[in-house]
């Protein structure tokens, strides 16, 4: 099945009785604490532009109340929008009718929740073919497919245990099957490892990134985590109160914070596991020498291989194995310290 | 002081305005003679509406006067609840009891099926809907608090005296229960479960089935419950109309100041009562499996 991008295009959310009414002020710029104030009404989302490519994962983050799961909502239409438009394959999911919506959200969209909303009578099994049951299709088949995913996120020999008998991670398991099972273009995660523990959700995060390997699905996957964002995000978009303050690959994000909040995210992450060597290397000089890494490696993997080797440089070579530049220990050093201009104080000299 | 008062004051707010003795006399002959013709006129077809009641009550009764504890095992699956059953019966059965015992059964039984097949929809439709919410739940207010004698009223006028009348009357008696706590149990269903059931695209039928209603459904257990006690109750109330059964031996009792008698059906009563409780409780847990076993 061929992928598609997911394009959204100025989209306004105004939670109220009368959200429509604001939406003038809200393109005139309206503070989302002014209209709170004098009018009563909360601005959701404010002019949200986002290309999501077909075929990768696009992450979401933002803190609570920048309106992330709202945003995830208006993709499968579960909230209705203000303004503006969200295209699938060329088609406003917004100007839907209701039974162009049911059959899009069937064949389309799959969902993984927060607090996995599994139904709590029925068996995993049951679960996972939830979404099939609803298409229709006769049991014979679903369970089928139900079983070969139930096996694909590790959870053979639950199959008839019902979710509460279950982890949490184990329950999300279930939810990613579930979702999977229906086989939609679109899977859309909504903060879905954020109530796992931390090992669990590195655990979580690996199953993704294998399946997706081979799946190919536009992922939505909304995060307040920056390390979760950059380890599975093909493109990341910030949000904040409702706005994009920046968008663009984790590099790009990691290297070049679009303002002070951001920075203030960047400044923690583990910069070696974000930064690739492309980004960072000189130009070839000619010199064959040294081991070949290739451009997608990030600084972390590539210094790790260097020391190996006992290696203090190495080329750069691209898909072809064709050499294109070359790195040094000291310039992967010096790019995976937080530079000085992120730090809170520069340190002064006694 | 307020005769003195009332000197001083207008007359109008000493004296309360009452409405005129004829004027009330009309109105309410009015009423009643054009509810009487109303029964005249349709009496019959309401009858023949209310014959297969009848048919199924019959049925019932005599379906009834076999082994129930057969049944009563078939529904708990549990042989204490069976035994306990079989011994009680046994004792009605010593005590004489057991044709009436029978007959409030099957009155019972009919009266809180009829409750769940009239409840459970009228509770769903609450639930979808604030504004049937807003007219139901007043009428359901009035209906509860409404002393039961005075259902007898109007039934007895439509219907006259009997099984089936008794039967509408104790229906209309236990039937809120059964509304109030089938939209109480849809409306409290979590609300992301719904949400997920939305986004895989279910039609509002398969919400209805698949999520609410299952999930409901330790709500609407209590709402059989609480039918079936309030239809325990209000039998005994219909034997004044010509329901027979332990109530009316009540009733014969009340009047005559017959102590043992009155006790002796009134415990048979209450073993009624426990019998369908657990009964129904069991069958409910045996719905609800996935309740029991819980992780850790």
């Amino acid at each position: 099945m061929a992928s598609h991008g997911i394009e959204i295009r100025g989209l306004y959310k105004i939670f109220g009785p009368r959200g429509e009414d604001y939406i003038e002020a809200a393109k005139a710029g309206i503070s989302k604490s002014e209209l709170n104030e004098k009018h009563g009404h909360v601005l959701g989302l404010k002019d949200i532009n986002i290309s999501m490519p077909a075929g990768g994962i696009t992450v979401v983050m933002g803190l609570s109340g920048s309106g992330k799961s709202t945003l995830i909502r208006h993709i499968n239409r579960l909230i209705e929008p203000t303004a503006g438009e969200v295209l699938y394959d060329n088609v406003d999911v917004c100007r839907m009718t209701q039974l162009e919506l049911r059959d899009f959200r069937r064949q389309k969209t799959a969902m993984v929740f927060q607090k996995f909303a599994l139904l709590p009578h029925r068996t995993v099994l049951e679960n996972t073919v939830y979404g099939l049951d609803i298409q229709g299709m006769d049991r014979s088949k679903s369970e089928a497919i139900g079983r070969r995913w139930i096996e694909r996120v590790g959870l053979t020999g639950f199959e008839q245990h019902y979710p509460n008998q279950l982890s949490g991670g184990m329950q999300q398991r279930v939810g990613l099957a579930r979702a999977l099972s229906n086989d939609a273009d679109i899977l859309l995660m909504d903060e879905a490892y954020s109530a796992l523990d931390p090992l669990i959700r590195v655990d979580m995060q690996t199953v993704l990134l294998d399946l997706q390997q081979e799946l190919k699905k536009t992922v939505v996957f909304i995060t307040h985590d920056l390390d979760e964002a950059l380890r599975l995000g093909d493109k990341i978009a910030i949000l904040r109160d409702g706005e994009v303050i920046q968008q663009g690959t984790g590099q790009e994000i990691v290297l070049k914070p679009a303002d002070d909040y951001i920075s203030s995210f960047v400044k923690e992450v583990n910069r070696g596991r974000v930064i690739r060597v492309d980004t960072i290397m000189s130009p070839f000089v000619g010199v064959a020498e040294g081991i070949a890494i290739p451009r997608s490696t990030v600084l972390e993997t590539a210094a790790k291989l260097m020391i190996e080797f006992n290696q203090a440089s190495a080329k750069i070579v691209d898909d072809h194995g064709a050499p294109i530049g070359m790195i040094d220990l000291q310039q992967i050093i010096s790019s995976m310290v937080t530079p000085v201009n992120h730090e809170e104080k520069p340190l002064v000299a006694a | 002081m307020a005769s003195v008062l009332c000197n001083y004051v207008p007359e109008l707010l000493c004296k309360f305005p009452q409405i005129d003795q004829t004027v009330m006399r009309e109105a309410r002959k009015l009423i009643d003679d054009n509810f009487k013709a109303f029964v005249r006129a349709y009496g019959y077809v309401l009858d023949a509406a209310v014959q297969p009641l009848q048919w199924f009550l019959n049925w019932l009764q005599s379906l009834f006067v076999a082994t129930p504890w057969l049944i009563v095992y078939v529904a708990s699956r549990n042989g204490k609840i069976a035994l306990g059953t079989a011994v009680s019966m046994l004792a009605i059965g010593f005590v004489g009891l057991w044709e009436d015992t029978m007959i409030t059964l099957a009155m019972v039984t009919v009266c809180t099926l009829i409750s769940i097949v009239v409840g459970i929809p009228i509770g769903i439709l609450m639930a979808r809907s604030d504004r049937v919410q807003s007219v139901i739940n007043p009428i359901l207010d009035v209906m509860q608090t409404m002393p039961s004698f005075v259902y007898l009223i109007p039934v007895v006028m439509i219907f006259g005296i009997g099984k089936v009348p008794g039967l509408i009357a104790v229906v209309m008696y236990a039937v809120p229960p059964m509304i109030r706590l089938t939209n109480l149990g849809i409306r409290l269903v979590d609300r992301e479960v719904l949400e997920a059931a939305d986004a895989f695209g279910s039609s509002p039928s398969q919400k209805l089935f698949n999520v609410q209603i299952p999930l409901a459904l330790p709500t609407v257990m209590a709402g059989i419950n609480q039918t079936i006690m309030m239809s325990l109750a209000m039998v005994v109330v219909a034997s004044m109309i010509g329901v027979g059964g332990l109530g009316k031996n009540v009733l014969q009792a009340i009047s005559n100041q017959f102590l043992t008698i009155g006790f002796l059906n009134g415990f048979a009563l209450v073993v009624i009562a426990i019998i369908f409780d657990r009964t129904s409780q069991a069958y409910g847990k045996r719905l609800q499996r996935h309740t029991e076993v819980v992780h850790g």
